[in-house]
Formats: C-alpha cells, structure tokens, sequence
C-alpha cells in the first residue's frame, strides 16, 4: 500500500474511468472511486448547479489536496483511503431487501425495542414498501403550515436551485471551505442535506425534523445543512434519529452551519445512533463532523446531542458569539461501549460584549471504549464581561474503559469570568445493589443511574425526543455489566 | 415466613457469621442487638442477597423455599425488603421516579402490568402522607443531600409503597430525633398484619419501646449468643454488653 504512488492512482483512475465509460455515461447511478477535479466536477454537473456552486466546490477540494488529516484527537483508527471511496451515488438508489424476513434480525429486534412501527422499520432498513398513507398526509400538512409562514425546509440540493441567493450568502461563512480537513473534503463533494429558512420574526411552530425531508432523500455520506434564522425568529430543529443507521459507507463527513442574526434563536438537537461495530469492534461507522452556529446580536444557539452510535466520533458543535449578549449552550451526552472511541466537545468563541456560554457535557464510558471531551473556551479582547460556564461529568462503568476531559481556556480579556467543574464518578456496587434490593433488575439499574446521570442534558430535549434518547441509552448499555 | 439454619457467609476469605440460627413466623416482630461489629448489617445483606457476602454453610427458607440461589432482585420481588443503614444516593432519579421503577418491575416479575398512572399516584400521596412526608420532597435526588434522618424516612416510605411480607430495618433509627422516630415507628406499626413480619437491628432499646418486639436476639462475634422477650432490651440498656461478652467469653 505505502508503494502506491500517485502515478498508480492517476493509472488506475484512468483505467477505471475508461471501465466505467466515465465522460461519457454522465447517467450513471455511481461513480467509480477516488476523488480528482473532474469527479467534483461531475458531482455539481449531476445535481445541474450553477457554475458558482461549482466553482466553490473546486475551491474546497483545491485546498483539500494541500491539508493532512488532523491527529490530534485521542482517537485510534486506520485512515480510510480516500481514493477508494466513490463520491456519488444517486439519492434515489433502489430497496435493497424485498421484505423484512431479508433484513438482519439483531436489527429488527433493536427497532423493536426502541418502538418503531413496521412501516417505519421497513422504511428506515431499505425495505420495498407501498406509500403510507398516513405519513404521507402528514408530511402535506406540515409542509402545508411552513409554507403559510414563510418558512423554507428543503434539500440544500433544491435550495440550491430555488433560493441560490440565499446559499451564495450564507454557504461557508459559519465553517469555510477551507477550516479543516474533513470540512473541506465535504464542501468539495456533499451529496446533500437540509436547507432551513425562517423568516424575520417568525416562530417556527413545530419542531423541524430531518426525518420528514429524508423519507425524500437518502442521508448522504457528505450532508450539508444550513440553517438560518432571521432576525428575531425561532426555530428548533431535530437531526437524525433513535433507529440504529447501518450504512455502507464507512466514512461520514458532514458539515452544519447555523447561522443566528439578531435577536434570533436556534435550538438545534441531534440523537446520533451510527452503526458503532460489532462487540469486538469491527465495522463501524466513522463520524467526523464540523457543526458551528454563528450568533449576532441579542442571538442564541443551544447545541444538545445525544451521541450514541459510531466506531470513531469526531465532533465540536461550537458557537461563535459575534455579536453583543449573544448566548452560546453546549449539552451534550456521549455514550461509549465495546470498542467504540468518541473525542467530542465544542468551542464557545466569544466576541461580542456581555456574551455568555454555558457547557454541560456527559460522557458515559463502558466496555474497552474511550470517551473524551475536549472544549475550548476563548475570550477575544474585546469580549468585555463575557462569561462561560462548564460542567463536565464522565461516568465509568467497569475498569477497561477510559474518561478523558480536555479543557482549554484562553481568556485575553480581563473581565472574562470562567468557571469550570468536572467530576468522574463509577457506577457503584452499592448502587446497583440497593437498586436490586428493591426489585430493580442490574441492566435497569444501570438504565436508571445513567438516565439520572444524563438528566440535566435530556431535560433540554424536545418532549419526544427525549423519551426516544432514554430508550437509546438502554439499549446502549445493554450488556455492558457482567 | 423465615428460617435460617447454621448460616456461616464470609466476605473476603473472612469468616462472618458463623452459624446463625433463626426462625420468623407471619406476625411476628423479632429484633436483633449486639455490639458494633458482630455481624448485624452482614446478617441483613445475605438474607438480601448480596453478591459479596458468600454463604459458606447453612441455608435460607423464605417462605419454605431455599432462597440461597435467588438474586437479589427475585427476593425483593419475593416480599424481602431492607431498610439500608446507609442507604446510598443515586444522582439525578427521583424519589417518585424510583418508586415507580421499583413497583412496575416488581409488578412485571409476577405477570402485571406497570400500575395505572392515577393509582401510582394515589399510592404515593397516601404513603406520603402517612410518613409525614412533604410533597417537596419526593422531587429530589434520591438520598443526594439527605440528612440522615431524611434518609431513614425515605427508606420507610419505601417500605410503605412496597408493602413487603418481611421487612428487615437495618438501624433505622440512627440519625432519628425523637419526633422522627415516633413517625418511623408509627409508620411501621401501621403496616403490621398478621401476614408480615419485622426484623428489626438496632443498638438501642429506644426503637423497641415503639416497635415492640416479641422476640430478642444478641448477636455478638458472628453468633446468636442469647434470645429472650422484650425484657432482655431492657436488661441490655442498663447493663450494656459486657455481661453478654464475659459470659461468651469464658
Ligand atoms: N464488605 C466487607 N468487607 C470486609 N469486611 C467486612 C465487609 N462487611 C463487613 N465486614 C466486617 O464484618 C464484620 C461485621 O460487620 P457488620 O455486619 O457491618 O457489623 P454490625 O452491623 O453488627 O456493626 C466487621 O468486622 C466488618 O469489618
Ligand atoms: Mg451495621
């Protein structure tokens, strides 16, 4: 593999291209493998944006080819190569099973468990089924209300088209192409993701759920949200869901931008469940994902995950506090089992006079997994008065996992005030004793202790949202005390 | 309800009880003294089930049924309820959330349905309220920042909620003023029948003047050295335990 030169990869490129009729079966379903100017090229081609579109995405992957990966999260994994992965695939790819009885019965029996109705499972594992009526109906409906209000929720792929004005303005100001390595690689080659919109002074009336847009599109490899909120409007936003997500793709590189103007407010809320490999580690999904949320005046972002899923996580939501008393929140829980390795935390980056930020993170380590947190708090100059607080909170279960907490300060202004608790604490033996003294079983037990553990983060949760992340975190757990 | 023959346990290769003998039938209220270390809380923790005590010898018929083999949790389900004398707190679970876990696990274990909202709630309120326990209070973090009174009234009212067929009060009234305890015991009485049983561990005679026992014990160095009636509490309180151990002892 290290013999492999980029001479052989321009060869083999070219032989495949020829295999594959390339330039010119533009109709293909699939592109072949590895990643050159002209597979960006073919990617915006295929999804007929406008030259700027790809003039912007040449641009990411120009500056791509010049960056390395980062390696300096406290996680272990063999680099993909990213020559062997191929960039596009059409959204609409066929079913892959015909019926439930094809589709793997561990699967079925964790949907089983978190609730899931049949036509939902057979949507959420690739199954052929007939239109539900009744998701469909509601699917109309709610876009029927969000039209009335002026709201856009959409593909960014159709935003692209229908409000170019809007993307041009907004695409790649919160993260630019070029702020890291994964984010970059993403500009280059998204395949798709969310758009939202919410007009001046408009209080989006329900929670936006990316569950409605992807019964329309399949989540990509390379999602790309954005979501803007104009002045003095409101939005709160929901991102994945409970379902265990077993993708093919093992590489997953996605981008957020959250864009807050004055007086506005985004609540943005992800339950991430990536297949996170077998029990002794294998397969698994790798999540690198760059989420930051920009804040004008008087404007608020909360950031609240539930992370369950993945071999390998990789993720800051951050906020960047531009304008004066702007409000930046972080909460987070980050659940770690088998062989699973999480680095994730935020960055409150404060700019603006009187901003304020506020981190609650729970890590909850079990089985041989290591779970980190690594925030970083920075006070520019001119933040006068801002304030942060941070609490982060590792709970172990066992003795072969680790907990590990990052926190990096730097304050350049003197009337900062920073304050920082952490604690780490084991499941106790005790604990699970009196629970059993009372009739609690010791896999409920733990389910207990760490949803009392969690509590301060599922409180911010929508409602549903929340029931569902309590459910997840048990079957997380499962199995990991002996 | 209860029998225990020639019972030795050990912790750590360390040899505790060694070879208790005890019978509890339906009704009754035994209680058990001795000094500071002679294997109360041990003899509370292997009735209960406690995965760290090691029954070396012996057996445990609850109900005519070898227990030895039954976790923890079965016995609870089973009617076997304890009163910790530390009881430990679990961070961010409700009172009322525990409870509730609690009562629909035990109420799964015997085929039944989690209990209707409303009736949970009734339930709740009327245990509450025999307690003389407030509202407030059932919001909290379990045992988190509970002064040891307030623990020892917690565990009572769980008692309550669970209605168990014995109830074994492991020093509740430790950390108890004399108001506390006229409401623990009360409490205790209230739920007495001629179907449940108490044992009841303690240090002083205090509790036995509200609880009144039928039956005394002392334990000392792992053993029942002495059973008596109510008398022998009082013979205990003014002469205190020396006798008992010089008698042992020679
Ligand atoms: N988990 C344990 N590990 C080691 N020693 C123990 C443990 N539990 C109890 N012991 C010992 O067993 C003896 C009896 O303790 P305990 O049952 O708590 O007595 P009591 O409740 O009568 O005061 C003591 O010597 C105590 O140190
Ligand atoms: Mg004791």
């Amino acid at each position: 593999m290290n013999k492999y030169t980029e001479d052989d990869l321009r060869e083999e490129l070219k032989t495949k291209e020829y295999e594959y009729g390339f330039y010119t079966d533009i109709k293909s379903d699939t592109f072949p493998i590895g990643l050159n100017e002209d597979i960006v090229k073919a990617i915006s081609l295929k999804k007929e944006e406008p030259q700027w579109m790809t003039d912007w995405r040449l641009e990411a992957f120009k500056a791509w080819k010049e960056m390395t990966e980062p390696e300096w999260a406290n996680v272990h994994y063999a680099k993909p190569d990213f020559q062997a992965i191929s960039y596009y695939s059409a959204p609409n790819s066929k079913p892959k099973y015909n019926s439930l009885d094809e589709v793997d019965p561990e699967l079925l029996a964790t949907f089983a468990k978190l609730g899931i109705s049949l036509d939902e499972q057979k949507k959420l594992s690739n199954v052929a089924m007939d239109v539900v009526v009744d998701s469909v109906s509601v699917a109309t409906t709610f876009k029927k209300t969000l039209g009335e209000k002026g709201i856009i929720f959409m593909s960014i792929s159709e935003a692209i088209k229908e409000h170019p004005e809007l993307v041009k303005k907004y695409i790649g100001t919160v993260v630019p192409q070029k702020d890291n390595f994964y984010a970059a690689l993403n500009s280059a080659v998204f395949s798709d993701g969310s758009f939202c919109y919410i007009p001046k002074g408009v209080h989006c009336p329900m929670e936006l759920s990316t569950y409605f847009r992807i019964n329309q599109a399949g989540t990509g490899q390379f999602e790309r949200t954005l979501v803007i909120a104009d002045e003095g409007s409101y939005v709160s936003y929901l991102e994945g869901c409970t379902a265990p997500s077993r993708d093919e793709n093992q590489l997953h590189a996605a981008v957020v931008e959250l864009i807050a103007l004055d007086n506005a407010e985004i609540k943005y809320s992800t339950v991430q469940n990536w297949y996170p490999g077998n029990a002794e580690g294998k397969g698994g999904v790798y999540n690198f994902v760059t989420k930051r949320g920009l804040c004008e005046t008087n404007a608020k972002i909360s950031w609240t995950q539930v992370e369950t899923g993945s071999a390998v996580t990789w993720k800051y939501p951050s906020c960047v506090l531009k304008g004066d008393n702007s409000v930046g929140e972080f909460y987070s829980i980050a659940v770690t089992n088998n062989y699973q390795q999480a680095d994730t935390g935020t960055k409150m980056i404060h700019l603006g006079k009187n901003t304020k930020s506020t981190i609650i993170s729970k890590g909850i380590s079990a089985g041989k997994s290591q779970n980190s947190y690594r925030g970083l708090v920075k006070i520019s100059p001119n933040a006068d008065n801002a304030r942060n607080f941070s609490q982060c909170d590792s709970l172990l279960m066992g003795n072969d996992c680790g907990a590990h907490t990052f926190p990096y300060i730097e304050a350049k202004n003197k009337s900062a005030r920073i304050e920082h608790e952490a604690t780490t604490s084991k499941i106790g033996e005790d604990q699970i004793f009196y629970c059993n003294q009372r009739g609690i079983s010791t896999e409920k037990a733990i389910a207990l202790i760490v949803n009392g553990f969690s509590k301060d983060v599922l409180n911010k949760l929508p409602m549903e949202f929340a029931v569902e992340a309590q459910k997840l975190l048990e079957i997380s757990l499962e199995g990991s005390v002996g | 309800m209860l029998k225990i023959k020639n019972l030795h346990a050990s912790v750590e290769d360390k040899s505790i009880l060694k070879g208790i003998n005890l019978e509890i039938k339906p009704g009754e209220v035994h209680a058990i003294m001795g000094p500071n270390g002679s294997g109360k809380s041990t003899l509370a923790s292997v009735i209960a089930g406690k995965e760290d005590y090691e029954v070396t010898d012996g057996d445990i018929f609850f109900e005519g049924q070898d227990i030895n083999e039954l976790a923890a949790e079965e016995r609870a389900h089973k009617g076997i309820f304890l009163s910790f004398q530390y009881p430990v707190e679990i961070p961010g679970v409700s009172v009322t959330n525990f409870m509730k876990t609690a009562i629909n696990e035990t109420r799964k274990a015997k085929g039944l349905e989690d209990m209707p909202a409303k009736d949970m709630l009734k339930l709740i309120r009327e245990k509450a309220e025999l307690l003389e326990i407030d509202r407030k209070f059932l919001s909290r973090s379990l045992n988190e920042g509970f002064s040891g009174g307030e623990k020892k009234r917690n565990e009572i009212f769980q008692m309550a909620m669970l209605e168990p067929k014995l109830a074994i009060l492991d020093e509740t009234d430790s950390g108890l003023d004399i108001d506390a305890l006229r409401i623990v015991a009360n409490g205790v009485n209230k739920l007495k029948s001629k179907d449940n049983a108490v044992l009841v561990i303690t240090h002083y005679q205090r509790l036995l003047d509200y609880i009144v026992p039928d039956f005394v014990h002392v334990l000392y160095k792992g053993r029942i050295v002495k059973s008596g009636t109510k008398e022998l509490a009082h013979e205990l309180e003014e002469k205190g335990y020396d006798w008992i151990k010089e008698e042992v002892n020679a």
